[in-house]
């Protein structure tokens, strides 16, 4: 999950952003730790080569280039922030090869659910994408927060209830990554780590054929079933019912997960057992 | 009859905190029978817990500051060796009990030590430099501090009954709402916040109001001391930044306790302005805290420097427009919530524009020492720690200002990293060097250099042990808040962080152990004149502690560097032997108001969190009455006599004289 | 006060009129009237803060109706136009209650305040009559965002209103017990400042939340 080995653009870039402008900082902080170091030491009280000036306070040059110099840093570090903001917005779209993939990610007390609508096919906790397809996400929650990040192909995004936000990325070499949450959202979230399997455009259709035979089927009882807080341990993949759920969870036609349910004995009241809901 | 409270709130099945809760009783027991066998409690009564005197009020706040850095320290070593051991494992702690962990770490250290030190270390020292004889409101000061300790005493009591949040410092909904965090834990989060915010926000209003109507006569603005600077500065932002966390809190509090839909899933809530909102008080908090840090800084490195502050008009300067922009960067904590490039960026450049200031302050310490006699007396170890430490602190938030960056850094151990770094290296590193430093104000004596010393190194070599690994962590994809996690990576810098967290350890223990050491050593290490570092401004014009009046006299300011002008002055002169024209001094009353308030305010507090509706009126009603009883105080103040002032300040004088005199006065 | 106006026109502040050795830059603490009344303000200004989040709040989610009513359905601007007399009218009766303690005239003093109570408890009943059929028509706060919205900004205005009659009858309590105290004169401005505070936060918020939200 190395950020600096990155297998994406978005994330190439991303992280030629951080790099540059570490460097770019680098340049001002290094010279300014070393003279802290130099001047105190210099001018230590038990050095009778120092000279001493008790009240010199000011110099218009030194204030000068005091306020210059960050001042001009923060100008290039900004110029840096701006046109990276734009090229590298979620929401824009990547060029790549062959038709887009639409994925819509929901992310679910404690596990990530991922629908293709165009294949008809869904899956928990494993993301199989074809390398050098522009990828087109649209992420939401079924309950609280999360972020889906998969730190080796770019741009991490929260998810939300009732709100729809879109990320676009692409992988650039076939293999298996790693993905996460990033916002942490209960007792389960340390198991909200994701495969991500990058194959070719050829594997992929034989992939999505074989995906569509599952015998599980999604449909608002299996992801009512999926909502309820727990963990999962087996990548399900299922055949999807309704090309529309991902709407219906989205708009909250498909309410939203429920909460706890109770199963230690002790402390029930104050865990809120007379308003479960 | 109690609400939702019943024998099951007490973790009886739960070894791990009932051990916590066990020692901690334990342990307040044992001082309170202690100071009970031995009489105290008239004295502490009389003298601390009635007190509206500044200097009192302010070495409570630092003492609650430190009692509660164990706390959320004990909190931050259970969680390093959780992640420590963690690997292929589910640790040693449960998921619902480490997420109560890092939520209370977080919640304590921020509002509990952070806030309560510098709070109190302000109280303690800015009517002193002002050359004043108390704050502009001693009795609502007393209310806030007790208030504050009300705060912190209900989060504690979450430890014996009941729970914590399990949310996060900051409660995010949906998660923090009824349908997903059911329990009491957030109520105990929300209702200590609230109880607590008061009290900030009575201290906030309290030193702006000193600072800028109670200052001695000759003291324009731009003679002020620079800690005075930032005290209005930061408690400048209290009063704007605090509100909103009252407003913010209360809604969440509406949801959870009548059902309304301000961030709930359904009905229209809008998670999103739950971020807005507390972000936009999250941030100016953060600089609420490293303000005054900056402003002790500036006091330490000018007085061990033995040279006047380098470019004050320009800290002055940028000490205003920090606080300004400090109110215009909040969304840089959100950047991958989906704004668009336009706003990010925006943002982006505003939270870069905030390093331009600082990064100036930075070089005016260093050109301060330029020229200067540095002493590397402990707080100035303490400051040329910070001044580099900080500086990497800000690099790394320059770096997550850039949204790309963020995009791939955010919520991970490397901001993490980054806010422990900034919080540490100018928070508690200030806060240590103005506490080493006004010790002796305070108290009469001088903390011990050696174990001072030591104290130092191991916190900072510990600082950079622990936190250094989990910027590589978060580099490495490594997210925050995991209770275990699988990949191997992450492993050794998880044991790295570990040993370090062990050094810091250390270091806090030295710095109690220093407490112990100083105070055994008293009698060697006493100051007599009240100047013991050869200071620059008028607090160390008194003696030490000064009297409760402060000054005799109000002094006569005439330039910046008050006390230093009056020491040249004195010493070119032969320190003047005309007495000032010494009168009655009205100090005002000490009250139990504040103490009692408190009390009212933490049954409330507790009632509130388990729902027993009659003990929540009983609670309000006292708190108005208690409000009602001090309204109806006739006698307000009492008079010192001069006579007894000019007995004081002979004393004081002839202490001061007596110093002199070894030292040589001749020119 | 006509002298420290004459002054100020005349660019000497300080009415040094000339004099060398008298030019101070600052003349010391300032007095403890200034000193109350100037922190007030400050409260006063914080809790302004605190309104513009419960502002902001009612903004964001006035749209979010969840299938609901709306203000446009809901609000009766009559019974807001006589809230808004009763308040406007409490605050001048404030405002003589303010004038009676110069003049030191416990009489009027408590005639006024007396008024400035009825007024302020007949907007109180107004107010709660106004949730109570709100709710009855199933347009309480738990009903949507918009009306929680609604309900906290309102009903936090009316809380003030309610503690402020509460420090009211304090006051008059106060100065029958003990007359017209230094101390007693500091806690009244204080006293008037925050009911004038009220009636200000009132007027935006029959603005913004009733007049505006009428026509959302």
């Amino acid at each position: 999950m190395n950020i600096f080995d990155p297998q994406g653009p978005i994330a190439a870039a991303d992280a030629t952003i951080l790099v540059d402008s570490v460097a770019i900082m680098l340049a001002i902080v290094v010279p300014t730790i070393i003279a802290i170091f130099a001047f105190a030491f210099w001018f230590r009280q038990s050095n009778p080569r120092a000279f001493y000036s008790p009240d010199w306070a000011y110099s218009g040059r030194i204030e000068l280039v005091v306020w210059s110099i960050p001042a001009l840093t923060i100008i290039l570090l900004g110029g840096v922030a701006w046109i990276g903001s734009h090229q590298l917005d979620p929401a824009a779209s990547v060029q790549g090869t062959g038709s887009p993939v639409r994925i819509q990610a929901v992310s679910l007390d404690w596990k990530w659910l991922f629908i293709y609508p165009d294949q008809r096919i869904a899956t928990v906790n494993t993301l199989t994408v074809p390398v050098g397809v522009p990828l087109n996400f649209e992420l939401t929650s079924a309950s609280v927060m999360n972020v889906f990040f998969v730190p080796q192909l770019g741009s991490m995004i929260y998810t939300m209830n009732g709100m729809v936000t879109r990320l676009n990325l692409r992988a650039d070499r076939e293999g298996t990554f790693q993905g996460l949450s990033a916002q942490f959202s209960g007792d389960g979230f340390p198991e909200m780590g994701f495969d991500v399997h990058v194959v070719s455009p050829l594997a992929f259709p034989d992939w999505v054929k074989s995906t569509a035979q599952s015998d599980r089927v999604l449909n608002a009882d299996s992801y009512a079933e999926l909502a309820r807080q727990s963990v999962v341990t087996d990548k399900a993949a299922f055949r999807l019912d309704d090309v529309r759920l991902f709407e219906k969870i989205s708009t909250q036609k498909l309410p939203p997960g429920p909460g706890p349910t109770l199963v230690t004995e002790s402390a029930q009241s104050y865990l809120g057992a007379g308003h479960a809901r | 009859m109690l609400g939702k409270l019943d024998w099951s709130a007490i973790p009886i099945d739960k070894p791990i905190p009932l051990i916590a809760a066990g020692v901690v009783l334990f342990a307040i027991l044992a001082v309170l029978i202690w100071a009970g066998v031995k009489g105290h409690y008239p004295y502490l009564w009389r003298e601390w817990i009635t007190s509206v005197d500044h200097k009192r009020i302010g070495v409570m706040y630092v003492l609650l500051a430190m009692v509660m850095l164990l706390r959320g320290g004990t909190d931050a070593i259970m969680m390093r060796a959780q992640q420590t051991v963690a690997y292929h494992s589910n640790g040693y702690l449960p998921p619902e009990h480490f997420n109560q962990i890092f939520s209370a770490h977080g919640t304590i250290m921020i509002f509990f030590v952070g806030m309560p030190f510098v709070i109190g270390l302000m109280n303690l020292i800015v009517p002193l430099q002002l050359g004043v004889r108390d704050v502009a409101f001693p009795t609502l000061n007393s209310v806030g501090f007790w208030l504050t300790a009300t705060g912190a005493l209900l989060i504690n009591v979450s430890l014996v009954v009941g729970e914590f949040a399990r949310t996060g410092w900051l409660p995010f909904p949906p998660l923090s709402e009824l349908t997903y965090s059911p329990g009491v834990g957030v109520d105990y989060y929300t209702w200590s916040l609230e109880i607590s915010g008061i009290g900030t926000l009575v201290a906030g209003i309290n030193l702006v109001t000193t600072v800028l109507k109670l200052r001695t006569r000759g003291m324009t603005y731009l003679r002020m001391p620079m800690f005075c600077w930032t005290t209005l500065a930061s408690n400048l932002l209290i009063i704007a930044a605090f509100p909103i966390l009252t407003a913010t809190l209360a809604m969440l509090i509406l949801d959870r306790y009548f059902g309304f839909h301000f961030f709930t899933n359904e009905a229209g809530g809008n998670v999103m302005m739950f971020m807005n909102l507390i972000w936009a008080w999250g941030h100016p908090e953060v600089y609420i805290l490293v303000l005054p840090a900056f402003g002790i800084f500036s006091e330490v490195v000018s007085t061990f420097s033995s040279k006047v502050l380098f470019g004050y008009r320009s800290m002055v300067l940028a000490t205003m427009a920090i606080c300004i922009i400090s109110f215009m960067v909040w969304l840089h904590h959100f950047f991958t919530m989906g704004a668009g490039p336009d706003v990010n960026a925006i943002f982006g450049i505003a939270s870069m524009i905030i390093a331009v200031p600082t990064g100036v302050k930075i070089y005016n310490w260093l050109f301060t020492m330029f020229g200067g006699r540095v002493r590397f007396a402990v707080p100035m170890l303490w400051s040329i720690g910070f001044m580099v430490t900080f500086i990497i602190g800000g690099l790394t938030g320059v770096l997550l200002a850039v949204p790309p960056a963020d995009f791939l850094l955010h919520n991970s151990l490397f901001l993490v990293a980054h806010f422990h770094n900034v919080i540490i290296g100018a928070v508690l590193f200030g806060a240590f060097a103005g506490y080493t430093y006004w010790f002796p104000k305070a108290f009469g004596f001088r903390l011990d250099e050696a174990t001072g010393k030591a104290a130092f190194w191991f916190t900072l070599v510990g600082f950079y042990v622990t936190f250094m690994p989990l910027y590589v962590a978060g580099l490495l994809g490594m997210t925050r808040r995991m209770q275990h996690y699988d990949v191997a990576a992450w492993r050794p810098w998880m044991i790295a962080a570990g040993i370090g967290t062990v050094l810091l350890a250390i270091g806090v223990a030295l710095q109690v152990l220093q407490l112990f050491v100083s105070i055994r050593r008293r009698d060697e290490l006493r100051d007599t004149t009240g100047d013991p570092w050869d200071g620059r401004s008028l607090e160390w014009a008194t003696s030490s502690p000064p009297p409760a009046f402060n000054f005799a006299v109000l002094p006569n300011v005439t330039g910046e560097d008050a006390y230093w002008r009056v020491k040249e002055h004195a010493r070119r002169q032969d320190l003047d032997k005309r007495e000032p024209d010494y009168k009655d001094i009205e100090m005002p009353r000490n009250s139990p108001t504040g103490f009692v308030c408190a009390f009212f305010a933490t049954v409330m507090g507790f009632a509130l969190i388990w729902h027993i509706w009659w003990m929540v009126g009983l609670g309000a009603v006292g708190a108005f009455a208690t409000f009602v009883v001090f309204a109806w105080r006739d006698h307000d103040e009492y008079i010192i006599p001069a006579t007894e002032v000019a007995r004081i300040d002979r004393t004081n004088l002839a202490a001061r004289r007596a110093a002199l005199d070894l030292a040589g006065i001749a020119q | 006060m006509t002298e420290t106006t004459f002054a100020y026109a005349q660019g000497d502040p300080h009415r040094l009129r000339g004099i060398q050795q008298a030019e101070v830059a600052h003349e010391g603490p300032a007095p403890k009237r200034i000193v109350t009344a100037y922190g007030f303000w400050i409260f006063l200004l914080s809790d302004i803060v605190m309104f513009s989040c419960f502002f902001a709040s009612y903004a964001v989610l006035l749209g979010q109706t969840a299938g609901g009513p709306s203000g446009a359905q809901l609000f009766d601007l009559r019974s807001t136009a006589a809230e808004t007399a009763l308040l406007l009218l409490s605050s001048f009766a404030c405002g003589l209650a303010s004038i009676a303690a110069d003049v030191r005239s416990a009489r009027w003093f408590q005639a006024a305040m007396a008024l400035t109570c009825v007024l302020g408890l007949g907007f109180l009943i107004l107010e709660a009559r106004e949730f109570a059929d709100l709710v009855g028509r199933g347009a309480g706060p738990t009903r949507s965002a918009f009306l929680s919205a609604f309900f906290t900004l309102v009903g936090c205005h009316g809380l003030h209103v309610s503690a402020g009659v509460l420090w009211l009858l304090t006051m008059m309590a106060q100065v029958y017990a003990k007359g017209f105290r230094a101390d007693i004169l500091r806690r009244m401005l204080c006293f008037a400042l925050f009911w004038h505070a009220l009636d200000i936060i009132w007027v935006a918020i029959f603005s913004v939340v009733y007049l505006i939200g009428s026509g959302a």
